[in-house]
């Protein structure tokens, strides 16, 4: 692939992406712009920012890899990555908006008044950051050296000073900005290439992936060897996704620049349709790579098919044009989905107790930038390479496994208490984020260890559950004292004038 | 000045229906800011309205979605090819995506009008 068209996409996205956090900078005055664009984003624009926010690297360029050397089963991960945001709206979008919390720290310590409790969830947040924020580096550090041949750790390093800039200069205003133009440019940058891809294909005669020698079992999904096997592993699946995307911190930040909680749900609403229209591309990507990429699989190198097809089957200089275009896409990607994360894992860095009183809200949010990128970053450089959609999918376990049963139990349920909270966060943290570590020494190979440990959700998320409502039970008599207002402050529509126990 | 006044013990005698609390119909927004029994009705009926909405949408999307895998052991839906690929991949690659905007739509919808209901059972005069 030719360098300069690809470098120059770089570049573009690059500077485009400062160039509007600045523009953003110029609104940016007070904290709460700071943190949450003062809740006045409206819901095209929220959910424009959450789609582009939310569609990472994995969404961008794993999810085609995946589908190119597992075939069928592997659609689920765009399926589950769209159903968890309708899980959201049910349970957590207009309470969560109504909470009044800037951060999932927030909302633990208002809803069960525990500093303990929140110090867990801070833990948590920063943990499912970085599971998140590494594979993002990964990929940014792959792909230029796949479209430039610069050294791996140059992408990886860009993109994080990028957002560190980024986060500093303008904070959530100029993120809102960014993302939503991010979600356009990743749409547009699949989208075109596809079109001519598909012509491409239709004047070579439509060869099906069955023709290129796709064997059963990548062509219909449960055709494994073990049924059982394949069962677990895609109920599993959709355990983790339906259910992790509420607890994502970059996901659950952007729910409080809503204006109230019915908005919360019509961007939620929105952001299910551009998600379902964005997850037909990738497929598309994957399906085709099959026919004419299926050599990438004994490289290992899948998460790069999308960049490698228009060189493949179109080539000369519209080839390297539509590569550029990709590779923008791509970038814009890492881009926003790493300005989310690093937003949300500064926000809860500078509200610990240094942060707060040595540096003030705003240069605390900007030293917790700078301490949040850091430690992934190293983590991305000095760790192998693992295919991006899987690691991501690790974030989404563990995500699943402790805040979603705060957020659910929390939010419905008052008998919900402090020690239940910690107890379940903690069994649930623990069992998924363990299993994650034992998969990432151990090697993978085809048993049933295996598939316990690296698709842990479909037990660890009941256990996270089950603790955090025996113990709540057995600690009954230190109930907050404030649940009823609670109760009035997460369910009842703003425009009723009752006392929601929200200060000034 | 030692002695008591019996002219300052004086105390003033008032008919009671001028001093007593006009009856007044409480509001519910009173009753749920002073947390009443009554209050406690009214806001357990709205959370619960609520849940019980997120639990069907739940259950919806359990059976609708959820049940595909089965379908798929089951069923052998993979003979038949859809263009170039076979049917499941249409299912799970294009299919599910409106399925699942329709019920969110419709959770939207219903969430609303229970909020309503509540808003005017709060405001009836």
């Amino acid at each position: 692939m030719s360098s300069t068209y690809a470098a120059v996409a770089v570049a573009v996205v690059a500077l485009a992406t400062l160039g509007i956090g600045l523009f953003g900078l110029r609104f940016s005055r007070t904290t709460s712009d700071f943190y949450v664009a003062s809740r006045s984003v409206s819901p095209l624009w929220n959910s424009s920012a959450i789609g582009g926010e939310y569609l990472s690297a994995a969404s961008y360029l794993g999810i085609a890899g995946l589908i190119l050397t597992y075939g069928a089963d592997m659609v689920w991960f765009p399926v589950g990555w769209t159903a968890g945001y309708l899980v959201l709206l049910a349970f957590v979008a207009a309470p969560l908006r109504r909470s009044g919390a800037y951060t999932l720290p927030d909302f633990t310590q208002m809803r069960v008044q525990s500093t303990t409790a929140r110090a867990v969830a801070s833990m948590l947040v920063v943990v499912i950051g970085w599971l998140y924020l590494m594979p993002q580096f990964q990929g940014a550090g792959l792909v230029l050296h796949t479209v430039t041949g610069a050294p791996t750790w140059v992408g990886s390093v860009m993109v994080a000073v990028i957002v560190v800039v980024n986060v500093i200069s303008g904070g959530m205003r100029s993120i809102t900005f960014v993302q939503a133009f991010q979600y356009w440019l990743k749409l547009t940058a699949l989208l075109v290439p596809l079109v001519f891809l598909l012509h491409a294909w239709t004047d070579d005669g439509r060869p099906t992936p069955a023709d290129a020698g796709a064997s059963a079992a990548w062509l219909s999904p449960m055709a494994a060897d073990a049924p059982g096997l394949a069962l677990y592993a895609t109920y599993s699946l959709i355990v983790a996704t339906f259910l992790g995307t509420m607890g994502l911190p970059h996901v659950v930040v952007r729910f409080y620049t809503n204006p109230d909680g019915r908005a919360a749900r019509r961007t939620t609403l929105l952001v299910l349709a551009l998600l379902g229209v964005f997850y037909l591309l990738p497929t598309a990507y994957g399906v085709i790579g099959r026919v004419y990429a299926a050599d990438l699989v004994a490289t290992g190198n899948t998460d790069i098919v999308v960049l490698e097809l228009p060189m493949r089957m179109i080539g000369g200089s519209l080839g390297d044009l539509l590569g550029a275009l990709l590779t923008a896409g791509a970038f814009a990607a890492f881009l926003s989905t790493s300005s989310g994360l690093t937003m949300s894992v500064a926000g809860v860095l500078a509200q610990g107790s240094v942060g707060r009183r040595v540096l003030g809200p705003v240069a605390g949010l900007r030293a917790g930038a700078v301490v949040g990128t850091v430690f992934p970053l190293v983590l991305a450089l000095a760790s192998d390479q693992i295919a991006v959609a899987s690691s991501v999918g690790f974030a989404f376990a563990v995500a699943a496994s402790t805040f979603c049963p705060l957020l659910v139990l929390g939010i419905w349920w008052r008998r919900l208490t402090a020690a239940g909270a910690v107890a379940g966060m903690l069994a649930g943290g623990i069992g998924a984020g363990g299993a994650v570590v034992a998969t990432i020494v151990r090697g993978s190979d085809d048993g049933w260890l295996d598939l316990l440990l690296s698709r842990p959700a479909a037990w660890s998320v009941p256990i996270a559950f089950a603790t955090m409502v025996a113990v709540s039970l057995a600690t009954q008599n230190r109930r907050p004292s404030n649940v009823a207002r609670t109760m009035v402050r997460l369910h009842t529509p703003e425009r009723l004038l009752l006392d929601r126990a929200d200060g000034p | 000045m030692t002695g008591t006044d019996p002219a300052v013990d004086r105390v003033r005698i008032t008919s009671p229906h001028t001093t007593a609390r006009p009856r007044r119909r409480r509001t519910v927004v009173q009753e749920i800011d002073e947390e009443t029994a009554i209050g406690e009705v009214y806001v357990r009926s709205l959370v619960r309205s609520q849940l019980r909405l997120a639990l069907v949408v739940a259950a919806v999307v359990a059976a609708a979605i959820g049940g595909l895998p089965i379908l798929f052991m089951v069923a052998d839906l993979e003979a038949v090819q859809v263009g170039p690929l076979p049917l499941p991949w249409w299912v799970l690659g294009v299919g599910v995506y409106p399925v699942l905007f329709l019920i969110g739509w419709a959770f939207v919808v219903a969430s609303e009008r229970n909020e309503r209901a509540f808003s005017d059972l709060v405001e009836r005069p």
